[in-house]
This record gives structure tokens, C-alpha cells and sequence, in this order.
């Protein structure tokens, strides 16, 4: 009997041991990784890095304000694109389709979707929008990029849209205000803090993606300032950089990547806290 | 007469809205099917030329133009099971320590933590892959594995710190978060009430979750660990820096291998031919079907799991 007891108490440390070394494992991959982001990439910060282009390959010096500038615009657009049909969409999910078969099939592929391999949909867009229009082009990568973001946004938004409860759009029906004012007056209202969040959570998203850019928005070693260029991202200079032979290049990558993973975090950090203040209040 | 004017408009603004929300929820299914036809499209003329045996040829020419997905579809699958394998335990061991054992004060900040994992970009893993992680491995860790296990043929290779195991392993640190959030979801879905009729009878903490909340929501763990497979089998990036993007197909896990991922992101702008070009989509093409039906799987298992709403 005591005997018996003992042993199931020892499993018990035994397993809840394993369990509390297990979240340390990822802790501890966590702590490494961004610990070398730092320190590896906080160096490679100055002045000429935030405003210069690059120099000729193998020469010291130069920087990548062309890829900061050109993450910008393609995100920037990426979200004008992806924003609003992710948000009509999930409009069409909570507030009409709601339980209809098109609404569940659409919430089906929008699952799917969101876990695509990125890269396929880089393929898809090279043979939509590059190779009949001759050219790499910005607008295409931001194509991509509104691609990957659309089913995180269709998504995020049928859920904070159904957090409003229906007292409050029959309330608004009641006084007589037709179903699209109470929509955008009354729901995207009372859902704009989660609507936020969502689109927070997707720009970090898509800002540190790499592989569809590869083949849509390509690079660029100079200013770009047209939509139909080819444009360089901070995330493909760290992909031809890093894979590059000079050791100032490998610098560089470390730069941009710690400015990418700064501002991704910042912006997933940003949206939790606006979520934890909406519970708390 | 103004009443019913306004009236009108209200009329045709609800239609005018409901249309539009209705063309951009339907535009998402449209997308999906519009992927597939045109990477079919892209990818015929490679289909033609090679067909079926395009699955099963290990020949990668880019000169003599003949091309094979074999070693590509082999290192996406292994590099995704070493993944698996070594990402399961450990996200559910975080997944219970964070539901079942952790006090209060310590679940917001660890599961965070967890999570912050999730939102790094792939290419700051496949870089620190390359950079820290593969000499890492190459100095201290592989030269032992090929001492001590090199009898097993997987084991044997050379310590470059690329291939296919390190390649699997960063894989699996960024799947973890994925796998372990949704089971962390899964497992707060037990009703309490089962829960504490196990403690009722007197069981262990480990005893209810290995008799109570492992069996209540195996389906919907199953999902979660599907979901990392999708993940884990679509990724380019942490992938394509240390998995040393070699075509040939070697039984040595330590030896360098290569993904369709990969060699999608290696030479996709390189191709000028048209069939190697066609061959590369159509390598997209299988991805996209493979992951497709892989997540399709973990959707209805978590889905099937969810849709009982926690009730026992």
C-alpha cells in the first residue's frame, strides 16, 4: 500500500519534472535566440545603416535605408489591400452568413489558408502578376503579402465582430437604423480594439515574411520609388545577405534582423496589451 | 414622402453592403481554387514531359533538363517527422505545465514568453540556424553523435552542422509554440467537473492528465499535432539556411538534404528554361496539395474535438 502510494507520487514529480523542463526548453531557445539578435545585430546599427544604400559588394560601409523603405511600402500596401477585404469578409461571416454553408466553407479555407506554406502563394503570384507583366514588381510582393494576411484577417474579424453582443445590433434594428449602419456604426465600433489587434498581429505577420517576396518584389540595390519596380525588403537583404561571402554583408544581415524581429515583437506585444486592457476593463 | 426615401436608400445601402461583404467572403474560396488551377496551369508542361515518374526520379539536371521531385518530396517529409518527433513531447509538456502546473502568477508571462517564440520570423531562425546554431552543432554536439551512435546508419555522416537533422530541429523550436498553444486550448476545454472527480477518487495531478485530459481531448491533440505538421511542412525559410540544399538522397540524417521549400527559394529565379521553370511550380504544386490535405485532416479532428462545445 505504501509501497504503491510512493510510486504513483514519484511519477507524479517525475512527469510534472518533465513538464516544467519542457516550457524551460522553450524558454531557454527563446532567451538564446534573442540574446544573439542583439547582441549580434545592435552593432550593426549607425547612422549609415538607416541612410544609406548598400556598397559595392566587398566594400565596407553603406546600409540598407532602400530595404527599410521598401519593407515600409510593400507592407504598407499589403495591408491596404488585405485589411478591408479581410474585414468585409468576416463581416459577411458574423453579421449575414453567420451558420449558411458558403459561411462555413469560407471559414474552412480561410483555416487552410492561413497555414499555407507562404512560399506557394509566392509562386502563385510570380505567375499571375510577374511573368505575364515582364518584371518583378513591388506590387506584386505586397499582392503576396495581402494574400497571407487575408485569411488571419477574415478570421480575427468574425471572431471580435461576434463578440458584440446581439442585444446591441437589435437595439440599433429597433430604432430603425438599417442593418449596414448598425454594422459599421454600432458593431465595427464595439469591435474596434479587437479589430485593431487583428490587424496589428497580421502586420507583424507578414513583415517578417521572406519567401513570397523572393520572386514577387525580388531586390533592388537602389531607391525605389514605383509600384511596378522591382523593390528591395528587409527580409530578402537578410536572405541574399546572410547567404553571401563577405563577412560585412553577414554584419548587415544581423542588422536587419534585429530590426525585424524589434518591430515584429513590438507590434505582437502592442496587440497583446490592447487585448489584456479590453479584458481587464 | 422623405420618410420613404430614405427608406429607399437605407434599402439599397443594405444591398449595396451585403453584396460587397458577400463578393470578398466568397473571394477567399474563389483565391484557393484560383491557386490550385494556375499552378496546374504553370506546372503542365512539366507534367507532360515527365509525369508520373516526375514523384519517383531522384534525377536534378538543370543542363540536360531532367528533372525528379524525389529527394525534395523525401527531405520535406523527414525533416517535418525528426520535427515532429521531437517538437510533440515537449509542446505538450509546456501545454501542461502551463494548464495544469504552473501557479497563477507565473502562466501569463511563461505562456507569453511561449508565444513571443511563435512570432519571431522564419528567417531569423534560419539564420540563427546558420550562423550560431549549425557551428554549434558541427563543434560540440555532432561529433559525439557520430561517436557514440554511429553504428546506426541515420547517425553516420559528417559534422557540418547542416542537413537534414538540424534542419528538422530548428524546425521543430519553431512549430513548438504552434503545437502547444492549441493544445494549451484543447486541454482548457476538460470540464472542471471531470477534472475534479478525478482528484475526487484521489489521483494524481499526472494521473488525471494521463487518465482524464489526454483521453477526453485525444482527437482534438491529434489536430493540434497535424497543425504542426502542416506548419512544419510548408516552411521555406529556417529550413532553406541549414538544410544544405543537396539533391542527392542519403540514409545519414547529419548529411546535407534538401525541400521543396528549399529548392524553391534556391533556384526559382535562376530557372530560365521553361520546363525547369515548370518543373519548380509543379514541386510548388505538390507542396500546396500535401499541406492542403494535411491541414484539411487536422481541421475536421479539431473541429470534430471543439464542436461538443467541452461537454462530456
Amino acid at each position: 500500500m505504501n509501497f504503491f502510494y510512493l510510486r504513483r507520487k514519484f511519477y507524479n514529480i517525475l512527469a510534472l519534472t518533465v513538464s516544467l523542463l519542457s516550457a524551460g526548453f522553450g524558454i531557454f531557445f527563446l532567451f538564446w535566440i534573442l540574446k544573439d539578435v542583439i547582441s549580434f545585430g545592435l552593432p550593426a546599427l549607425n547612422g549609415s545603416f538607416f541612410t544609406e544604400l548598400p556598397a559595392p559588394p566587398g566594400a565596407e560601409g553603406g546600409g540598407v535605408a532602400h530595404a527599410i523603405l521598401g519593407t515600409f511600402f510593400v507592407t504598407v500596401v499589403a495591408t491596404a489591400i488585405g485589411v478591408p477585404s479581410g474585414i468585409l469578409a468576416g463581416t459577411y461571416l458574423s453579421e449575414y452568413g453567420r451558420k449558411s454553408k458558403t459561411a462555413s466553407t469560407v471559414r474552412f479555407l480561410s483555416d487552410i489558408l492561413v497555414s499555407a506554406p507562404s512560399i506557394v502563394i509566392g509562386v502563385f503570384v510570380y505567375a499571375v502578376l510577374v511573368k505575364p507583366f515582364g518584371g518583378f514588381s513591388a506590387i506584386a510582393g505586397a499582392v503576396a503579402l495581402s494574400i497571407i494576411m487575408l485569411p488571419v484577417i477574415v478570421r480575427t474579424a468574425e471572431e471580435v465582430l461576434k463578440l458584440v453582443p446581439d442585444a446591441t445590433r437589435e437595439a440599433a434594428l429597433a430604432l430603425g437604423a438599417p442593418h449596414w449602419k448598425v454594422t459599421v456604426q454600432v458593431v465595427y465600433r464595439g469591435a474596434r480594439r479587437g479589430i485593431t489587434t487583428g490587424v496589428l498581429l497580421a502586420v507583424a505577420r507578414v513583415s517578417g515574411e521572406t519567401a513570397p517576396l523572393l520572386f514577387t518584389s525580388f531586390n533592388n540595390s537602389f531607391w525605389n520609388f514605383k509600384m511596378t519596380e522591382p523593390t528591395a525588403t528587409l527580409t530578402v537583404t537578410i536572405f541574399n545577405y546572410a547567404l553571401g561571402p563577405y563577412e560585412d554583408w553577414h554584419t548587415k544581415a544581423w542588422g536587419a534582423a534585429f530590426l525585424i524581429t524589434a518591430s515584429v515583437l513590438v507590434l505582437t506585444v502592442l496587440a497583446r496589451l490592447l487585448v489584456t486592457r479590453r479584458s481587464a476593463g | 414622402m422623405a420618410f420613404f426615401e430614405r427608406h429607399k436608400a437605407d434599402k439599397i445601402g443594405d444591398a449595396v453592403f451585403r453584396g460587397v461583404s458577400y463578393f470578398f467572403a466568397v473571394l477567399v474560396v474563389v483565391l484557393m481554387l484560383f491557386i490550385f488551377a494556375v499552378l496546374f496551369k504553370e506546372s503542365l508542361p512539366s507534367i507532360r514531359k515527365f509525369g508520373l515518374k516526375f514523384l519517383t526520379s531522384a534525377a536534378w539536371d538543370p543542363v540536360q533538363l531532367e528533372f525528379g521531385a524525389l529527394p525534395a518530396i523525401y527531405g520535406t517529409i523527414v525533416s517535418s517527422i525528426i520535427a515532429i518527433v521531437i517538437a510533440v513531447p515537449i509542446s505538450l509538456g509546456i501545454a501542461i505545465f502551463l494548464t495544469e502546473m504552473a501557479p497563477k502568477g507565473l502562466r501569463g508571462p511563461i505562456g507569453t514568453a511561449i508565444e513571443l517564440l511563435a512570432s519571431i520570423p522564419s528567417i531569423i531562425y534560419g539564420m540563427w540556424g546558420l550562423f550560431v546554431f549549425a557551428p554549434f552543432l558541427s563543434d560540440h554536439i555532432e561529433p559525439w553523435i557520430i561517436d557514440h551512435l554511429g553504428f546506426i546508419p541515420i547517425f553516420n555522416g559528417a559534422p557540418l552542422g547542416i542537413g537534414m537533422l538540424p534542419a528538422g530541429f530548428i524546425l521543430s523550436i519553431m512549430i513548438i509554440p504552434f503545437i502547444s498553444s492549441v493544445s494549451r486550448e484543447i486541454f482548457q476545454m476538460v470540464p472542471p467537473i471531470m477534472k475534479e472527480s478525478g482528484y475526487g477518487v484521489g489521483a494524481t495531478k499526472w494521473e488525471v492528465i494521463r487518465k482524464v485530459v489526454i483521453p477526453y481531448t485525444r482527437s482534438g491533440l491529434m489536430g493540434a499535432v497535424i497543425l504542426g505538421l502542416g506548419r512544419a511542412l510548408g516552411e521555406t525559410m529556417a529550413v532553406t539556411f541549414v538544410i544544405g540544399n543537396s539533391h542527392e538522397i542519403s540514409k545519414a540524417l547529419l548529411d546535407p538534404a534538401t525541400s521543396i521549400s528549399a529548392t524553391l527559394a534556391n533556384e526559382f529565379t535562376e530557372a530560365v528554361d521553361p520546363v525547369y521553370l515548370s518543373s519548380l511550380v509543379e514541386l510548388g504544386l505538390i507542396l500546396f496539395v500535401i499541406t492542403f490535405i494535411v491541414l484539411v485532416f487536422s481541421k475536421l479532428l479539431i473541429g470534430g474535438f471543439s464542436y461538443k462545445g467541452g461537454r462530456p
